[in-house]
């Protein structure tokens, strides 16, 4: 059996990955795919400590956020292509409009 | 009726509201029919409710309608009272009101505004009846800073000429400098009485034990008096409050007859009769009215003698005979004064009618030095205006000869009067003079207006009706009080006697005496009017360029009297400069701009600063919005590991 702290550590790391991507790409469909990663990051750390535990808690969490992830991609796909169909770009820092 | 008298007062009330509310597009006959109709109505109610008050043996009538003010020991009601003074008031209000209403439909036809001149002088008409129908010092109050809205109002009512609204100004300000005095007054009577009820308060005053207040003694009553009296010298015109009232000629003529002639103007004689029984206990107050008054219209009388405005001749007579009342009160001859307000009201209203009728026939001008000759063109005016004028002059038999006569008879009777009577002589003197003036210069002598310009045509008889009601009654009014010596029973004064108390009962060789003494008083009065009527046909008629030349010898004095005796200018240096510097350099200035303005805007531009200073985080890049949202998220978990206090409920949550 492969300790939890090993399951822990891969989720750091993608988390970590998540982020960096997060701030540093431009493209904002790379930005979204980020966040899928800090998300399904997150799930994994949650599954790993619901089995380390032998509770349900954390795979019940891991549904929530599945759905959650679920709403919010159709919501962001949907600016996106608003976006993309408006700018005629996907890059974020020109889609900078909003500032004083 | 009189079980409703509170009806009389609304009448106008709602035609005020009713023309107010609906006149703007009702046309002109609505408006006047609702104004005429409301005032008649409340005339007619008013005679029905004395003709009861008549038919239950004339006693006092009081009636408690409702209660306006409880507050502790304090009752201030809405009760209206009807006893004999207030029946002469509440008669000369709505009978002459309502005489002038008629005379405004025609004289205000063409003017803007008709709804709301019409629903300014209903208003006022209310405010007046309260005042003269008021049964407590509190709602006297309230017709008595009513009437000062409406003649502020009224005053300026052409509200576009800076003139005009300035007058409006200066009267209302006047007018609250003497109701401060006025106030302090009623205070002063509520700590001493626990009332402010007229039958309470001269009840009590009765009471022998409050003493009689010599000369120069200071006690409750003397200064209660002195400060109503503060009052009705702003209200009624007098030294050193009277200012307002020439420069409220501003308003239409209506205006200028019926509430600065005949009704508002007298409400502070009115006051001082009415508190005649506090007035009796101090002698020093009534020195001061009797001073006040009769300065006041000798005064008035000579700045009136060099005005060539015809409507600002009549405010100085009217503020010359305004004094005359006050001088009658003051010297005790309470009925005497009150006789002089009605014949007044009569004469005075009917003489701004006919100065109305004549700048309507004049196309609107006021200055006499471009009249002249009148007389044959504006006939019924002429004659109505020479009716008026030979009563103010105090010509036989007409109404002012018997009420200045009565008042100068008062005066003359007082130990030390003979000073008071020497001068009201000499007022009478002056008023025939620039009365007689008045009329050579509009009526007679050559035409000095340029008759292709002038169109001078009599007035419609919707003007002309009210003055000839009006001259009848300045011809027939004096007879009511017609003296002894005439025949008459004096019916006014022995019908105010349960008001103002009988005449003392004095022996028959000294009531014979009195006659005597008055007979001699009457013809005395009669030949110094007509002397004056005489110099005044001699300077104006018979030499028209002699006046020229005396004001040419006597520079000074003629100076001094064109410009008012500069008490315009001295109040301008004493008050208003001063009280205008305090207001703009200290009080503007200093304390609003710098100190409540500084501090506000003070705050609002720190805010700002703030804002600006803060507004660069938000870039409108998504990437630094998202490096805010890692900062905060890697803080908050910092704050949940690494606090002492904070962690240990939120991690003992995951177990």
């Amino acid at each position: 059996m492969v300790p939890t702290n090993y399951y822990v550590i891969l989720s750091a790391i993608l988390f970590g990955l998540g982020v960096f991507a997060f701030i540093f790409k431009r493209n904002i469909i790379t930005i979204f795919m980020s966040i899928e990663l800090m998300l399904n990051a997150v799930n994994l750390a949650f599954v790993a400590f619901s089995q380390a535990l032998g509770k349900l808690d954390g795979q019940v969490f891991v549904l929530f956020v599945i759905v959650v992830a679920a709403a919010e991609a159709a919501v962001g796909l949907g600016i996106i292509i608003l976006i993309a169909r408006n700018r005629q770009t996907l890059n974020v820092e020109r889609v900078d409009l909003l500032k004083l | 009726m009189l079980e409703y008298l509170w009806i009389v007062p609304l009448l106008p009330l709602l035609g005020s509201a009713v023309n107010g509310l609906f006149g703007a597009k009702w046309p002109n006959k609505f408006v006047s029919s609702v104004a005429i109709g409301s005032t008649g109505l409340s005339f007619l109610c008013a005679l029905e409710a004395v003709r009861e008050f008549f038919d239950g043996g004339q006693v006092l009538f009081h009636k408690e309608f409702f209660t306006w003010i409880a507050a502790g020991n304090f009752r201030a009601g809405f009760d209206l009272q009807m006893d004999q003074l207030t029946v002469v008031m509440v008669l000369v209000v709505t009978g002459v009101g309502w005489l002038i209403h008629i005379y405004a439909t025609g004289y205000m036809a063409h003017e803007g505004g008709y709804y709301r001149f019409f629903s300014y002088l209903n208003l006022f008409m209310f405010f007046m009846l309260i005042l003269v129908l008021a049964a407590n010092y509190v709602l006297l109050f309230v017709g008595w800073e009513g009437v000062g809205l409406s003649s502020y109002l009224l005053i300026g009512f052409y509200f576009l000429k800076k003139s005009a609204s300035d007058a409006g100004k200066k009267a209302f300000i006047v007018n609250r400098i003497g109701d401060f005095g006025f106030m302090l007054g009623m205070f002063l009577l509520f700590k001493a009485f626990h009332t402010l009820d007229f039958t309470a308060v001269f009840q009590a005053a009765s009471n022998p034990a409050w003493g009689h207040e010599g000369w120069g003694q200071f006690g409750t009553f003397t200064v209660a008096c002195l400060l109503l009296f503060m009052g009705a010298c702003g209200k009624s015109a007098q030294l050193p409050l009277y200012v307002w009232l020439p420069d409220a000629m501003e308003g239409p003529t209506p205006v200028s007859a019926l509430i600065h002639a005949a009704t508002m103007v007298t409400a502070g004689v009115y006051v001082v009769a009415r508190s005649h029984i506090l007035f009796a206990h101090s002698e020093t107050a009534s020195v001061v009215v009797a001073i006040v008054g009769c300065a006041t219209a000798f005064f008035a009388a000579t700045i009136g003698l060099v005005q060539t405005d015809i409507k600002k001749v009549l405010a100085y007579s009217t503020v010359s005979q305004l004094g005359y009342m006050f001088l009658a009160c003051g010297v005790g001859a309470f009925s005497a004064g009150i006789f002089h307000l009605m014949t007044h009201a009569f004469f005075k209203a009917l003489l701004f009618l006919a100065a109305g009728s004549v700048i309507h026939a004049m196309g609107g001008e006021q200055d006499m030095q471009k009249m002249g000759g009148l007389s044959k063109k504006i006939k019924y005016t002429y004659a109505t205006m020479l009716i008026a004028t030979l009563a103010i002059a105090g010509i036989p038999p007409l109404a002012g000869f018997f009420s200045k006569d009565a008042i100068l008879f008062g005066a003359f009777q007082i130990p030390g009067g003979h000073p008071l009577y020497a001068l009201g002589l000499l007022t009478a003197l002056l008023t025939s003079f620039y009365m007689f003036r008045l009329i050579f210069l509009t009526f007679h002598g050559k035409q000095r207006y340029d008759e292709r310009k002038v169109h001078v045509h009599e007035s419609p008889w919707s003007m002309l009706g009210p003055l000839v009601v009006l001259a009848v009654l300045s011809v027939v009014g004096g007879w009511l009080a017609a003296p002894a010596f005439w025949g008459g029973p004096d019916y006014f004064t022995n019908f105010l006697a349960p008001v103002f108390g009988g005449h003392e009962v004095v022996d028959a060789a000294g009531e014979a005496a009195a006659h005597q003494l008055e007979l001699i008083l009457a013809g005395v009065a009669f030949g110094t009017a007509l002397i004056g009527i005489v110099v005044a046909y001699w300077l104006y008629l018979n030499k028209p360029g002699k006046p020229d030349g005396i004001a040419k010898s006597l520079k000074p004095a003629y100076t001094t009297l064109l410009n008012k005796y500069y008490v315009d200018e001295l109040y301008a240096a004493v008050v208003v400069r001063p009280l205008m510097w305090i207001s703009t350099v200290v009080l503007w200035k200093a304390a609003d701009v710098a100190v409540i303005d500084g501090a506000v805007n003070g705050i609002a531009h720190e805010t700002t600063a703030l804002g600006d200073g803060v507004r660069h985080t938000q870039s409108g890049n998504t990437r630094s919005y998202a490096v805010w949202v890692v900062v905060g998220a890697i803080v908050i978990i910092a704050v949940i590991f690494f606090w002492p206090s904070a962690g240990k409920p939120v991690l003992g949550m995951v177990h």
